[in-house]
């Protein structure tokens, strides 16, 4: 008789939390690579999350590390906080793009300006998915939204933020990549990245960010396979995929 | 410990490093300033954690952040900042964090400008933020008392699990005066079991204000209630002078009592029975003792360098069993001894109890 081989499993660091994501959403996805690269690399233990305000604000119901849940934009003043008290400590935020891009745009981007030593994992579907759907500064030209209901329009509401883009040219960002969830090789990228970006965290790199693209089929008003579809078609265009920055291996100057 | 000339902010800057302070995040704003240049030198000294932050609104979360790992965190501001602080500092209530901010008063609204002024009472006192909570309040009235009450704040805070806000007066702030600091001391206290440091060896923590559920909320909320009840009853204290045979009793704080107390003295020496009253914390009121005091004196003056703040606090302690007058000035106005001097005699003029027992109506006295 053949040994049994377990192929697939629950990973440590995922608890066995019914999920309050609607079905389709890929916020499970991300937490569970989240969960897989902190046990991989042997960090559960000794690292702390920083939730913020919108979907993922309960994601310390499914990563089962410590976890401390932030005013709405300030995680990564929040673990600047906690990482200068806790420097051994690996610390990381987990935000979406009316969080990050939005009312949190100071926070991360003088957090990255100061190179501060933690890992941002930034959820971007486009919308504001806990408010039911509205514009946020990530929406596409041209997207319906509850708030730009005839579709976002640039001269009146501006353009989409490339926050990948903008972060990478700060000298403290050592590293800076955008990720997709939308297919199993590019689910297989993100958590590469995302292991990347704990590690560059763990050798002192300085600030790391990986942007994952992610669908919100119930405020997109698709099925979770058109949602996909979206993110190939409309959203990639936009926010084109690659590392940005990676001076992993050297410290940051300065 | 000998007697030093310091002034007022970086003499709480360094009271807040002897009493154990681990991480300071601040931002820039007059007339606060000296404490964050202050630290910016002496924290790394010292291998403790110092940020300049890129606005009030990511310093507060900065000690969000250092408090929920359970240290020794601080930040500094004045009024303005103080505004942009207020999401933070509910936060900090909200997730029952313990944390001390030294709020050094300016004029106002708006950018008003950099004068010693008392006007953020109410910002302070009544909430500081969003949500049903109040924060402990401490006002000092010297550079000695200030240097004191830093390590007190840090105690309770640790004591409560609370937001504790030191606050001061630009006076008191930029002024340099004798005072004697305390020795370091031991920070030899246990970790407490809520704080987040790593899940290793036991299962994983969360710090949040989050209660989705109105009955789960509720009951955060009264235990927040309950505990603030609990620290109304212990930490009333004030500072009294000349009370025991008081017909009128000036109130005032901060470096206003420090005005009042000139004028009380000279009015002693005038043989007027006259009294001072002295919150030392604002939040919580000495309610008791001023309510103690209500029936034994004649009349009240509450003294601010302010439109009237404090005064409904003291209204409320009264109770209506005494009159209760306002003498204040505004936007960041040097008050001098001799203007509550004539408004203490003004006061006792107008306090004579008439046949049937009646004292003074209840008119407010502007300059």
């Amino acid at each position: 008789m053949m040994a049994e081989e377990c192929v697939y499993e629950r990973p440590v660091g995922l608890m066995a939390a019914h999920t309050h994501y609607c079905p389709g959403c890929t916020h499970g996805i991300a937490h569970r690579l989240t969960a897989e690269v902190l046990e991989e690399l042997g960090i559960l233990g000794r690292t702390i999350g920083v939730a913020s305000v919108g979907c993922s604000v309960f994601a310390y119901n499914y990563i089962a590390c410590d976890f401390v849940g932030a005013a709405h934009g300030r995680a990564p003043a929040v673990a600047t906080g906690l990482k200068r008290v806790l420097p051994d400590r690996i610390i990381f935020t987990y935000q979406g793009d009316g969080d990050l891009a939005s009312i949190g745009l100071g926070e991360v981007l003088h957090a990255a300006a100061r190179g501060e030593q933690i890992t941002v994992i930034f959820i971007n579907n486009a919308i504001y998915g806990m408010t039911g759907g509205q514009m946020a500064p990530t929406s596409p030209a041209g997207m319906v939204t509850t708030s730009s209901p005839t579709g976002r329009d640039p001269r009146q509401t501006g353009y989409p933020v490339r926050v990948c883009e903008l972060i990478a040219q700060m000298d403290g960002a050592a590293y800076v990549a955008r990720r997709s969830l939308h297919n199993p090789a590019e689910i297989r990228k993100a958590k590469k990245t995302l292991r990347t970006a704990f590690e560059c965290q763990m050798n002192g790199c300085g600030f790391a960010l990986v942007e994952l693209l992610s669908t919100c089929p119930t405020n997109w008003s698709m099925t979770p396979v058109d949602a996909l579809r979206w993110i190939e078609e409309r959203m990639i265009p936009v926010f084109p995929l690659g590392e940005f920055k990676n001076v992993a291996g050297g410290k940051v100057e300065g | 410990m000998a007697r030093e000339l310091l002034k007022g902010n970086e003499a709480i800057a360094e009271a807040a490093i002897r009493a154990g302070l681990d991480a300071y995040f601040g931002y820039p704003i007059t007339p606060q300033t000296e404490l964050l240049e202050y630290l910016s030198r002496r924290m790394p000294e010292l291998g403790r954690a110092f940020v300049q932050a890129e606005s009030e609104v990511a310093a507060i979360n900065m000690v969000y952040g250092a408090a929920c790992a359970g240290k020794r965190a601080m930040t500094s501001s004045s009024g303005p900042g103080i505004s942009l602080m207020q999401e933070g500092l509910s936060y900090i209530a909200g997730a029952e964090l313990p944390a001390v901010v030294v709020d050094v008063m300016r004029g106002g609204p708006g950018l008003g400008n950099i004068a010693a002024c008392q006007s953020d009472y109410f910002q302070v006192t009544r909430s500081a933020g969003h949500g049903d909570f109040r924060p402990l309040t401490l006002a000092p009235a010297t550079t000695q008392e200030a240097i004191d009450l830093t390590g007190l704040a840090f105690d309770l805070a640790e004591q409560y699990r609370m937001l504790v806000i030191l606050l001061i007066d630009g006076n008191l702030g930029q002024m340099m005066e004798p005072a004697e600091l305390p020795p370091f001391r031991q920070n030899a206290a246990p970790m407490p079991e809520w704080v987040v440091s790593g899940a290793e060896g036991r299962s994983h923590r969360i710090i949040t204000s989050l209660y989705l559920q109105p009955e789960a909320l509720e009951r955060h909320n009264l235990n927040l209630q309950k505990k603030l009840a609990a620290i109304a009853e212990r930490e009333q204290r004030f500072a009294g002078l000349y009370l025991e045979d008081a017909d009128l009793i000036v109130v005032a704080f901060g470096s206003a009592a420090r005005v009042a107390q000139n004028a009380v003295e000279a009015a002693r020496a005038r043989g007027m029975a006259v009294g001072l009253f002295r919150p030392i914390t604002l939040s919580p009121f000495p309610m008791q003792p001023l309510a103690y005091l209500a029936p034994r004196a004649r009349a009240f003056l509450v003294v601010e360098m302010n439109a009237g703040q404090m005064v409904e606090d003291v209204r409320l302690a009264v109770a209506g069993r005494a009159p209760v007058r306002f003498y204040g000035r505004l936007g960041g106005v040097e008050m001098l001894p001799d203007e509550v001097m004539q408004a203490i005699e003004q006061a006792m003029r107008d306090t004579r109890v008439t046949k049937n027992g009646a004292r003074m109506l209840d008119a407010e006295v502007w300059r």
